[in-house]
């Protein structure tokens, strides 16, 4: 899926050394966090430009979390440099948390409340909140606007969890595994209501383990690995995913052929040429983002 | 879901925050609805002490001498209980239940005051136990003769119960960091509280208590809050029925007082808004 936000031509991550980004949403420089004798993160660069949407990817203990909950606030870190909205995350107060919007992975816990008085009540902390019955509009949860937080099923929870992530109006969304038990057609309304937020120019940092979610939604994809960003780049281009060869698939007297070309058009063309009608069982296929993502971790594992 | 219809994001230097005042307001109304809206925490709170309060009036009924009866000397005790069920023992379990599910976690990412938090748990254990007195003192004197204070016997009641009530909020909200969850703040802090009225003169005259339970009961407020409270409810002359052969009002607002700086330093050393080991 093409992107429409201003995304500068140049989308490789920032070299380490280079100066803190001012304009960006979130600048991160040489970041090392330790628990105990493990570092969890291990000098990571990060730039994530206003506007954008960012996805982090990385196996589980890569330092995904981490990384995140560090640009949040909720965690100290044992090196680098780090500037959220221009301000240190770890001296951050209300005025800056007030232009932050947070999904954690935990979720927003277990509540007596209705989902309307919560998100009243949260809303309530932020300068411009947005109107509860609009927010639960947005996440689908119109219905449950009378229901207790507790009472909700996971898949409602969670979408509770992203009501009271942009009921404050962020100019910036944290989401940690945003759609973790959705169904596919929630996971698919989810996709068009972060577009949404995007068209209002929301800058989100999303965490996923679903390539095809980062695929879809994101400007550009950074796979974290070992505590490092082993690389940024368009989805497209991951992995040098948009230079790979294309694999043509077709079917020819009885027998699955198929041939990796630098010019799969050309050798359609081809292709057709030799065929009085349709080609049968005609494909073209590039490496999806799953296959180079696998790569890259496995390369990093080995 | 639709598509978002209404502005975009604001620049929030240009819109004030909402007031302190305003946060608090809110938080006050969030903690009494949680309060309420449990059925496990309202049996357990308020419901108990007053199931207590009529079981052993109707068992307990004998005379203590100088006209008053037993279920008199029980009911400062009983209310002294209840408050400390309305704070510690609800401070404990509720916040070690919020930091368990990322409640206290999702709070600390907003713009909310942290001060806010605590004013609501402040506002909710005031509605419990001034609800819990009330419900006390009207069973008592519709069903149980207890007479009401009177005149300066009020001020008395008020200054002990706010104290006694300050001592254990703070108490528990330091407990809470201790437990894991919950349930398992629940485990450790009801056994210690049933325990701790079995020897500080609540379900018992504290005269018939052995010395040395007396003394460990000494070290906790319980025992200072019924004393005090029992100061309020009882003549005079039942005074000389107590260790020190009188009310000692001097000492229950010194140890009261000193439990309050104990318990603020300890939430101020030990309170976390993450489950351990996530920083």
């Amino acid at each position: 899926m093409t992107s429409t936000s201003a995304v500068p031509a140049s989308t490789a991550a920032p070299r380490p050394g280079e100066p803190l980004d001012p304009d960006a949403a979130i600048s991160v420089r040489g970041l090392v966090k330790r628990y105990g004798t493990a570092t969890a993160v291990d000098g990571l660069d990060l730039d994530i430009r206003r506007g954008e949407i960012f996805a982090l990817l990385g196996p589980n203990g890569a330092g995904k979390t981490t990384t995140v909950e560090i640009c949040e606030g909720f965690r100290d870190r044992d090196g680098g440099e780090v500037r959220v909205l221009g301000t240190d995350p770890a001296t951050g107060g209300r005025r800056w948390k007030a232009q932050l919007g947070i999904v954690l992975q935990s979720g927003a816990g277990d509540s007596q409340l209705t989902c309307r008085e919560l998100l009243r009540a949260h809303g309530s902390y932020y300068s411009d909140p947005r109107d509860p019955d609009e927010v639960l509009e947005l996440v689908g949860l119109t219905e449950k606007a009378r229901s207790r937080g507790r009472t909700l099923s996971g898949g409602q929870r969670r979408r509770l969890d992203v009501a009271l992530g942009i009921v404050g109006r962020p100019a910036l969304l944290f989401l940690d595994e945003p759609t973790t038990g959705f169904d596919p057609e929630a996971r698919r309304q989810f996709w068009s209501l972060i577009r949404s937020l995007r068209d209002l120019g929301t800058t989100m940092l999303l965490t996923t383990h679903y390539l095809d979610e980062a695929e879809a939604l994101a400007d550009r994809v950074g796979v974290i690995a070992r505590g490092r960003l082993a690389e940024v780049a368009r989805p497209a281009e991951l992995g040098g995913r948009g230079r790979a060869p294309a694999v043509v698939r077709w079917t020819e007297d009885g027998v699955r052929r198929s041939e990796a070309t630098a010019t799969p058009t050309a050798f359609v063309r081809d292709l057709a040429a030799r065929f009085p009608g349709e080609v049968p069982d005609l494909a073209v296929a590039r490496p999806t983002l799953e296959d180079v993502y696998l790569q890259m971790i496995g390369e990093d594992r080995a | 879901m639709s598509a978002v219809s209404t502005t975009g994001t604001t620049d929030p230097s240009r819109t004030a925050l909402p007031s302190l005042g305003a946060v608090y307001r809110t938080r006050a109304g969030v903690e009494c609805k949680e309060f309420f809206r449990q059925r496990e925490s309202v049996v357990f709170t308020l419901v108990f002490p007053v199931l207590l309060l009529v079981v052993f009036g109707a068992v307990l009924d004998y005379d203590l001498g100088s006209g008053v009866t037993f279920i008199q000397y029980f009911v400062p005790g009983v209310i002294a209980a209840g408050i400390l069920g309305a704070s510690l023992q609800n401070m404990a379990i509720s916040i070690a239940t919020e930091r368990a599910d990322g409640t206290l976690k999702s709070l600390y990412g907003t713009p909310m005051p942290r001060s806010a938090y605590f004013v609501g748990k402040v506002v909710q254990v005031l509605a419990v136990t001034v609800l819990i007195i009330a419900l006390l003192l009207v069973i008592g004197a519709g069903f149980y003769d207890v007479v009401l204070p009177s005149g300066a016997d009020w001020l008395t009641f008020a200054w002990v119960a706010g104290l006694g009530a300050a001592a254990c909020t703070l108490l528990g909200i330091a407990v809470s960091s201790l437990a894991r969850n919950g349930r398992s703040a629940s485990a450790t802090v009801t056994p210690i509280a049933l325990v701790l009225q079995f020897i500080s003169g609540v379900f018992f005259e504290f005269s018939q208590v052995p010395v040395w339970m007396q003394t460990v009961a000494s070290l906790f407020p319980l025992k200072w809050m019924a004393q005090g409270l029992r100061s309020v409810f009882l003549p005079d002359a039942l005074a000389a029925q107590e260790p020190a052969g009188s009310w000692e009002l001097g000492r229950v607002a010194l140890v009261l007082g000193a439990w309050c700086v104990a318990g603020l330093v300890l939430c101020v050393l030990t309170f976390r808004w993450q489950e351990r080991g996530t920083r």
